[in-house]
């Protein structure tokens, strides 16, 4: 049997199963990767893979049960023993609480052309990068700083086929770049060390240049630095530090979750908080498949059953869903099993996320232009949640924290540690500017499609000095 | 003991082996390495006694590693051909190129050569892990059994509200084969069971999970967390009507099953020297621990002695060779209190110069090149010292803390914040009912330099974690650390309530 075509496999699959329902996807993923350290490219690397998931179901008098497994580096006949296996599985299971009956044709979103091969990536894609990047070695090797950083592509395919005619299929491209440049090295303690980030699709948009002139005005706010002491104090959140809390936020944001009284999303009295003010500014919080420049899967596309996000939703058409709309709690993560439960429409996880406030317009420079004194913030990390009922994270600011004073940066703080609700910092926030395209330093790595505004926040919780630099 | 599974011995290991590094050799390459590798793992999650999910993966694929005019290559691919009598010779080979390709690629931009601490060759070395009952042989409804079981003798409890019940299994075959004629084939299996119950009183909500860490062993370590599922419910009652903690600095007693976190991030990873080099400082993070300090540092207390360890029974970083084929073994970090070791890979070590690596490079999968990981880190308990009890008696007001919950800690590895599954004042020497809300911080030599006891060999644990992330592209390892109770003066504590501003 010739399985050249992961359309071939998810075809031979659905031929072979014998169960009451089978779902089959196959993921085709390419990467290249570059990472470097003290202005010298460390490792790099390709990869390319296929994993074929087979989701079996088998009906019987007390519902349905589910087996899946999922394999890389199938061979041959190993397709009938991965179907066996699902099926085995599958009937070995108690059934399935979210268990939902398969999505037809007639009720699934609509996906890439599905005979087209596996859309792909390889070393190439850093054709122009590589070369700026090596400039970038060059400049920063000549002001005497070290840089450190990482850059992938990656491009998967995902075909998705059903024993009830579903036959969907989306490429999706991400990348990312991270740019860390330090004033000393490493192993003497590092100096003022600064990061900038960006998120990407295909590499065409990256400018090294630019993002190099970043840290170089970064660095020149660090050629003063001020010790302040833990407190709260009126702080500036970019873009990318907005990202990572409202991912956070938006993780913890599952329908079922709050609906079990388990969540900062749960209602006092039982039941959820949708609905509920969380702002006073008309900020919304959305995501939608079609943002631009954030294209993401415009139908669920899942492994396995679960809590947040089920095999059992495959094929389900994604389409803007606001979060937070003009301030207030508008909908929560939602499978088609929490949905009955809670009483509340389907709003089912999407890939991307973008905070905006309707009539910001200005940016972080300008907020930094209109700022007394405060702190300004470049990236978060290390962030954990504390408590599930407040949503209270922890977690530190890293290479970057600058003292802004008469509107202007007057000279780098120390670290942090802080210990702040995201829930709670919309609350509080007093002004927003316009939204931009903004990369978590923390979760970009596996949700890098975010665009966020510059936020200010007068009593941001520094609750202890880092030593960290 | 167990053998290495007939199945993955029955590819063609050697022969693709051959064929990769031949062609790395053809290419130019002065190191090449070959990895074959499989891995297995099984995911179960049971909400309120239900499956919510039953996973299997198992991925097999191989990487080729090479040094070409002294610049990394790395390439990955899993087109292992038709079936085992054929198989893709051409395919392998073409990953193998692809290594040398993107080397060249790279060398444009690269400015440090790249040289590898020496090993010698281990030709034809096996090795397994020690465990009783491969936890892939219990069929899937045997297991499912078992956790609903579990969880409904928990929901039978009126005090508790929900169960979740999660038990990850893991299962990795490698063989690794290089340039050097070190060839190795080894298997591992690693289990990680975890019951939570979670309830909500009086507009407090909180929850409390068993203390059984992750494991290097198999399903006969089920009954290790099933013996704990009794005392939730009342824990959980006690946790949900106890006082919130008065922040202040308090002595605390620190259970092992809470203390490896400590170990894991405080000492673990400022212990590596790819981190105090700067090879992690765009992500993870750089260390503290810097170069400069080995042998001076006082980390810790004249009674602390940490020891990296690749070979302790049961660990979830044990295993015989790395992934660069270095024979693995046990080395100090801390001795008397004072740095005086590094965890290593080859290349890492020989920046440093030293004579060879201790065996800490691991890759998680098929498709990732190895980078310097954790070795099981480990803190010594006290030869004849004291007990849990003794150790609490010597406390006149503070905070006995069991179990892990939240963690966090800067990426020069100085200040940590923490908290635990159960908190119990001491007053006088004796427990005194649980506190809630607890988090501890501080700057680690802070920490450690306050520990004034150790407890002996019969209060240590080996506990653990089973997701340990680093890298990037990021990877994920398990690792082990053993360690005694402890005691430590003047940690500051906080309420996370209060800090949250509620």
């Amino acid at each position: 049997m010739n399985l050249s075509s992961p359309q071939e496999i998810v075809e031979r699959a659905l031929e072979l199963s014998r169960a009451d329902g089978c779902m089959v996807l196959v993921r085709e993923a390419s990467t290249a990767n570059l990472r470097w350290a003290g202005n010298s490219l460390t490792t790099n690397g390709v990869t390319r893979g296929r994993e074929v998931t087979v989701i079996a179901l088998t009906e019987s008098a007390k519902g349905t049960s589910v087996g899946v497994t999922a394999r890389s580096g199938l061979r041959g006949d190993d397709l009938a023993d991965l179907v066996r296996a699902a099926e085995t599985a599958s009937r070995d299971a108690a059934p399935s609480e979210d268990a939902r009956p398969l999505l037809g044709p007639e009720s699934a979103g609509t996906g890439d052309t599905w005979d087209a091969p596996p859309a792909t990536t390889s070393i190439s894609v850093f054709s122009e990068f590589a070369p700026g990047l090596g400039r970038a070695f060059e400049r920063r090797g000549a002001a005497g700083h070290l840089l450190y950083g990482y850059a992938e592509h990656s491009v998967t395919s995902t075909f998705l086929g059903s024993s009830t005619g579903l036959r969907l299929r989306h490429d999706q491209p991400s990348g990312t770049v991270d740019l860390n440049a330090k004033s000393a090295p490493p192993e003497t303690g590092g100096g003022h060390s600064i990061w900038v980030g960006q998120a990407t699709r295909d590499f065409t948009d990256i400018d090294v240049d630019g993002l190099d002139a970043e840290l170089t005005r970064r660095m020149r706010w660090g050629a003063r630095t001020v010790e302040l002491p833990a407190g709260r104090y009126e702080t500036l959140l970019p873009p990318a530090a907005v990202a990572d809390m409202m991912i956070s936020l938006y993780q913890s944001a599952g329908a079922r979750d709050a609906a079990e009284g388990r969540t900062v999303f749960s209602a006092a009295d039982g039941g959820t908080r949708v609905g509920e003010r969380l702002s006073e500014l008309p900020l919304s919080l959305r995501s939608d498949p079609a943002e631009p420049g954030l294209e993401c899967a415009p139908f669920v596309l899942a492994s396995t059953p679960g809590r947040e996000i089920t095999a059992f939703d495959n094929g389900l058409p994604l389409r803007r869903t606001d979060w937070i709309s003009d301030g207030r709690l508008a909908a929560l993560r939602q499978t088609r099993h929490s949905a009955e439960l809670t009483g509340l429409p389907v709003t089912a996880h999407t890939d991307n996320l973008v905070l905006e406030q309707p009539d910001a317009t200005g940016t972080l420079d300008d907020m930094i232009a209109g700022t007394e004194r405060g702190l300004l913030l470049t990236c978060l990390w290390y962030i954990r949640p504390v408590d599930p009922q407040t949503l209270l994270l922890t977690g530190l600011t890293r290479d970057g924290v600058y003292l802004v004073e008469d509107g202007e940066v007057s000279g780098a703080v120390n670290n942090f540690r802080f210990n702040e609700s995201p829930v709670s910092l919309l609350e509080r926030v007093t002004e927003t500017g316009a939204t931009v395209p903004g990369l978590s330093r923390e979760s970009g790595d596996y949700f890098p499609r975010t665009a966020m505004p510059p936020m200010r926040v007068p009593d941001f919780n520094m609750s202890t000095v880092s030593q960290a630099s | 003991m167990p053998d290495i599974d007939s199945d993955f011995l029955a590819l063609p290991l050697r022969e693709l082996a051959d064929t990769a590094l031949q062609r790395a050799r053809d290419l130019g390459a002065e190191h090449a390495d070959f990895r074959l590798e499989r891995v297995r793992g099984q995911y179960l999650v049971l909400a309120d006694g239900a499956v919510e999910t039953a996973a299997d993966s198992d991925t097999l694929g191989f990487a080729v590693r090479v040094v070409h005019n002294g610049v990394w290559g790395f390439a990955a691919g899993d087109d292992l051909g038709a079936n085992t009598s054929a198989p893709n010779h051409d395919a392998v080979a073409a990953v193998a190129e692809q290594a040398v390709q993107v080397a060249k690629v790279a060398a444009a931009i690269t400015t440090e050569r790249i040289e590898l601490a020496p090993e010698p060759a281990h030709p034809n070395a096996t090795w397994v892990s020690a465990y009783e009952t491969d936890p892939f042989s219990v069929p899937v409804g045997e297991k499912s059994a078992l956790l609903t079981d579990w969880s409904r003798r928990l929901l039978d409890d009126s005090r508790v509200d929900h169960v979740d019940i999660t038990l990850f299994q893991a299962k990795e075959q490698k063989f690794y084969a290089d340039t050097t004629g070190t060839s190795t084939t080894q298997q591992r299996v690693r289990v990680a069971p975890v019951a939570e119950v979670v309830a909500t009183r009086e507009g407090k909500l909180d929850s409390m999970r068993t203390l059984a860490p992750p494991a290097g062993r198999g399903w006969e370590y089920l009954p290790t967390v099933e013996s704990e599922l009794a005392e939730l419910p009342e824990l959980l009652a006690e946790k949900l009507a106890a006082p919130g903690v008065e922040p202040g600095a308090y002595d605390l007693v620190i259970h092992p099953s809470n203390l490896w976190l400590a170990i894991h991030e405080s000492i673990g990873h400022a212990t590596e020297l790819d981190r105090a080099l700067g090879y992690e400082a765009a992500y993870a993070g750089t260390s503290f621990a810097t170069v400069d300090n080995l042998g001076s540092l006082q980390y810790g207390s004249p009674i602390m002695n940490v020891t990296g360890d690749r070979t302790v029974e049961h660990g979830l970083a044990s295993i015989g060779y790395d992934d660069e084929g270095v024979a693995t073994t046990s080395f100090d970090l801390i001795r008397d209190g004072v740095l005086v070791g590094y965890q290593r890979d080859r290349r890492i070590s020989r920046l440093r110069g030293y004579e060879s690596s201790n065996g800490c490079a691991y890759a998680d999968s098929p498709a990732t090149m190895p980078i310097q990981r954790m070795a099981n880190v480990s803190l010594s308990p006290a030869p004849g010292g004291p007990s849990t009890e003794d150790l609490i008696s010597g406390v006149e007001r503070g905070i006995y803390i069991e179990g892990d919950r939240s963690w966090s800690i800067d990426m020069q590895r100085y200040n940590f914040q923490f908290t635990g599954q159960r908190f119990y004042r001491i007053e006088n020497g004796r427990l005194s009912g649980m506190l809630r809300d607890v988090a501890y911080q501080a700057s680690t030599t802070d920490f450690w330099n306050s520990m004034t006891a150790v407890g002996g060999p019969q209060t240590y644990v080996l506990g653990g974690s089973f997701m340990c992330g680093k890298g990037q592209p990021g990877q994920v390892a398990s690792v082990s650390h053993g360690c005694p109770t402890a005691r430590f003066s003047g940690v500051r504590i906080l309420n996370t309530v209060q800090e949250a501003g509620q």
